[in-house]
């Protein structure tokens, strides 16, 4: 072997190493600065209080049921638009052309950036209800859909040809074919779509911050949806960025890794479960 | 039990004569089908009503190619040029870092590291890709840019470089993770064949495999353009924001950051507020044509 090609072996394999190793310690260092200045910050006052300027206090209560409030909220709209829309396109569609443009559509939305779901969430929802969690989750409703279609689609298709055919052959119509065969095959993708969400829903603050707002008032679920109100990360990017409390800011940080590690495993989860039981 | 109840199922379809109920359900289906397609619509059409006007008044050159943005002065300029090319020098520097550092790991993975090593790596750069934008933010405005201000001795250290490297590490996940799936899908034919011939491993792998999943590393390529030109958050907290001709260690506005700057002091109907609208229009311009180019990659690599 000559050297030109041991030379070029050699700064290959150097290269895979080091650019490998350097994305490793990019994770750790990441989880390890976050969790180590954010998890001291984490106390029970700081998650049970709403901030008060008299006793000069920050807690993040609001922010937390803002968080949930919203993901629910989103997941109920989404969830029967993405499963619908991928029934459509796997049980329904004859014509190729409407499939591939229906499909088009979906990528462009992923496509979007979350500023320009955020102007467009205010032209069409804050500037007509006010700038509310309920405009925050129908902006957010709209990012989702192609996560949610996508992932119920991909499962739909899993689901054997036969077993339609043999509901079909039974006498069963379209309708009770979907409700009593095809959906509850499809339920992993179902899931799978509502973690992918949860998640991107927890990470989002460039649509959130011009429809949703950023108060933070303690609301029941109905006075929240119609007021305006801060998710975690919208909270985050303003204790950090508006008013320098990086305490709260790595606080909130850590939760938020915390949860990202807890939905990551869960999909993972799922698809594990969902694809052995499959096979069996 | 169960056959009756699959008699009665069958009586019950059979009895109806005219499917009214079956046409109406596949009608509603049929909509939930189209509301991607309506929602694409909806975007586009507000964009575009939304950002005529102001590209309108102050007369399309002028607003592309002026140099000078001073929305709030008593006499305002509105050039977005210094956000155009910030963007653009922003997208090409995180492309420049983040694109070898994926390539080369996403190869170790797929066609190196062991099935453990793998998984654990892979589930790593899940965690990666899940991070949420403002928490890069953070971290770069408190370890980076006090980082690059002491290195290169610099007033102040949220800079274009500073946007370029957390967009970089953004992109990293995005880029293995589909770089990965393409390397995966090469046939082991090919990788046997150039074995057979004496090529050693790592030849087979840059020299066969690679070219083999050229498609869908540029697919990942364009992937991460796509996303580095349309993240707002991390880069606003990083970047200074000052509508500066982009330069490394100066003080940027992104095409992004322009709209969520200034958007929360606009009043609403005013030029400025139109402006943003125009910007964020452009923007969209960008990343249809970045989608065009994705499908362009996906579709050659499904054709083969």
């Amino acid at each position: 072997m000559n050297t030109k090609r041991k030379l070029y072996i050699g700064f290959m394999r150097a290269a895979m190493y080091v650019c490998t190793v350097c994305t490793a310690a990019l994770v750790l260092f990441l989880m390890g600065y976050v969790m180590g200045n954010g998890i001291p910050n984490i106390s029970w006052e700081l998650l049970s209080t709403k901030p008060s300027y008299l006793s000069g206090r920050i807690g993040i209560l609001p922010d937390i049921l803002n968080t949930v409030y919203i993901v629910l909220v989103t997941l109920i709209i989404v969830l029967p638009l993405g499963v619908g829309a991928a029934i459509y396109l796997t049980e329904y569609a004859k014509n190729k052309k409407m499939v591939s443009v229906i499909e088009y559509a979906a990528e462009t939305l992923s496509g979007i950036p979350s500023i320009i779901y955020g102007l467009v969430g205010m032209l069409l929802f804050s500037n007509n209800f006010g700038t509310s969690l309920l405009a925050g989750a129908l902006t957010l409703t709209i990012m989702n859909l192609p996560t949610v279609m996508r992932t119920t689609q991909e499962s739909l298709k899993t689901v054997p040809q036969s077993y339609r055919e043999g509901a079909f052959g039974l006498g069963a119509g379209k309708w009770r074919v979907i409700r009593t065969v095809v959906l509850p095959g499809c339920v992993d993708g179902m899931i799978t779509g509502c973690i992918l969400s949860v998640g991107r829903i927890l990470g989002e603050s460039a649509a959130l911050l011009f429809t949703a707002g950023f108060a933070h008032a303690l609301n029941g679920i109905f006075g929240a949806l119609a007021s305006p109100g801060a998710t975690l990360t919208v909270a985050l990017y303003v204790y950090a960025k508006e008013e320098g409390e990086f305490g709260v800011a790595f606080a909130i940080s850590a939760i938020l890794m915390i949860l990202t590690v807890l939905i990551n495993l869960s999909a993972a989860f799922v698809g594990k479960y969902f694809g052995r039981r499959r096979n069996v | 039990m169960k056959r009756g109840l699959v008699l009665d199922d069958f009586e019950r379809t059979r009895n109806r004569k005219p499917r009214f109920y079956e046409k109406v359900i596949h009608g509603i289906f049929l909509m939930l089908g189209l509301i991607t397609v309506g929602c694409v619509l909806l975007i586009t059409i507000y964009l575009i009503i939304s950002g005529i006007p102001a590209i309108k008044e102050i007369d399309l050159i002028n607003f592309l190619f002026g140099k000078e943005w001073a929305s709030t002065a008593a006499e305002p300029k509105y050039g977005i040029l210094p956000f155009i090319l910030t963007s653009v020098y922003g997208t090409t520097g995180a492309i420049l870092i983040g694109v070898p550092i994926g390539f080369f790991a996403a190869v170790y993975l797929s066609k190196i590291a062991s099935q453990k090593l793998r998984s654990v790596i892979e589930a790593a750069v899940s965690l990666l890709a899940g991070i949420p934008s403002v928490v890069y933010g953070l971290v770069g405005m408190l370890v980076l840019v006090p980082a690059i201000r002491e290195l290169f001795h610099v007033p102040d250290g949220a800079s274009l470089l500073a946007a370029i490297v957390v967009l970089a590490v953004m992109i990293l996940p995005n880029i293995i993770k589909v770089s990965i799936t393409a390397l995966d899908a090469v046939p082991k034919e090919y990788e046997d064949a150039s074995l057979a011939l004496g090529a050693t491993p790592i030849e087979t792998i840059f020299k066969v495999s690679v070219p083999a999943a050229k498609s869908g590393i540029a697919a990942a390529v364009v992937l991460g353009v796509g996303r580095a030109i349309g993240e707002a958050m991390a880069v606003m907290m990083v970047a200074g924001n000052v509508a500066n001709m982009p330069s490394l260690f100066q003080s940027v506005r992104f095409l992004t950051t322009a709209v969520s700057g200034e958007m929360a002091y606009s009043s609403p109907g005013s030029l400025q507020r139109n402006a943003l609208f125009s910007i964020a229009l452009i923007l969209f311009l960008f990343i249809m044509l970045i989608n065009a180019t994705l499908n362009f990659f996906l579709k050659r690599d499904k054709e083969k």
